[in-house]
């Protein structure tokens, strides 16, 4: 299976999935206007990685900002970590957010109420 | 007679401006506004967690003006551009100010005020627990949003939205938003 690199621009993020040694990374900003498009490959890839994968997955989640319409598309892709994980697979989920941003530690921590995945919340400090 | 839409910007564009804009909503002007407005925020702005609270504001405000500008008719819109909107940025003292305008059919006014005055009297508590049902439950809309920006801005806001409805013919009103950071 191929691994996937997305670079980030302005209003999208950096994306990178490695079947490999199973790690997810993304990190940027999510505010397209229509995230549908720009998430599906990432969908699709877990949907294969999850056929085949890794004994440990370990996903490193860093935003800066995201959109509604982008928090519809991540928890798409918690869920599809959800169902990794009970199927009895190590999932890790390092949620990043900056120092004082409590909005982003919030959203994470909704994340994690609705999935059931603990998540590791990671503050950024400059 | 109508609504004088000039004369309502030329008012919204006093007090201390950051940015204003009056024209044709598309992704481009989006993506190019949000472009300089991150950079005059870095400037203006030394609390970070506030700055990014207001671009928040501003990006779901602006995609919910893309979303949801009602045109006129052809036939009354020689006036205007296409997918005509409103958007300025002010500071009045210590908060700043994002204000949108557009175009609202008369029909869709009622159920908006509806969504507008539950979001405004929820509670933060109550916001964030139906910001979660609605993320987990709901399916993209055809516009590709997922109705979740009104409520995403009154909770990064505390609920501080203001609104006005004004009329403009027997068919369309003039739809504007205040939000507060």
């Amino acid at each position: 299976m191929e691994s996937i690199s997305i670079e980030g621009t302005t209003k999208t993020p950096e994306v990178k999935l490695n079947p490999e040694n199973g790690v997810i990374e993304i990190k940027g900003r999510s505010i397209p206007e229509n995230s549908i498009e720009f998430y599906r490959p990432i969908i699709e890839w877990l949907d294969e990685y999850a056929k085949n994968p890794n004994k440990k997955t370990t996903v490193n989640v860093q935003l800066e900002y995201f959109n509604t319409s982008s928090s519809k598309c991540i928890l798409d892709i918690f869920k599809k970590l959800e169902t990794l994980k009970k199927a009895r697979n190590e999932v890790v989920i390092n949620w990043y957010y900056e120092e004082d941003d409590e909005d982003m530690l919030e959203s994470g921590e909704d994340y994690e109420s609705i999935i059931r995945v603990p998540f590791k919340m990671i503050e950024i400090v400059d | 007679m109508h609504f004088d839409i000039d004369q309502y910007y030329s008012r919204m564009n006093s007090g201390e401006v950051i940015l204003a804009y009056k024209g044709s909503i598309s992704s481009e002007l989006i993506t190019n506004v949000l472009e300089v407005i991150d950079a005059k925020l870095e400037d203006l702005i030394i609390r970070k967690s506030i700055k990014k609270k207001l671009y928040n504001v501003l990006v779901e405000s602006l995609q919910n003006l893309y979303h949801h500008i009602d045109d006129l008719p052809d036939s009354t819109n020689g006036k205007f551009d296409v997918h005509f909107g409103i958007f300025v940025i002010t500071k009045e003292g210590e908060r700043y100010k994002v204000s949108t305008g557009n175009f609202i059919r008369n029909d869709k006014i009622q159920p908006l005020q509806d969504r507008l005055e539950r979001v405004m009297s929820m509670s933060k508590e109550e916001l964030k627990n139906l910001y979660k049902q609605i993320l987990n439950n709901q399916d993209f809309t055809k516009k590709g949003g997922v109705g979740l920006g009104l409520i995403d801005m009154a909770k990064r806001t505390d609920g501080q939205l203001d609104y006005q409805f004004r009329e403009y013919n027997e068919d369309y009103s003039f739809f504007n938003l205040d939000i507060y950071v």
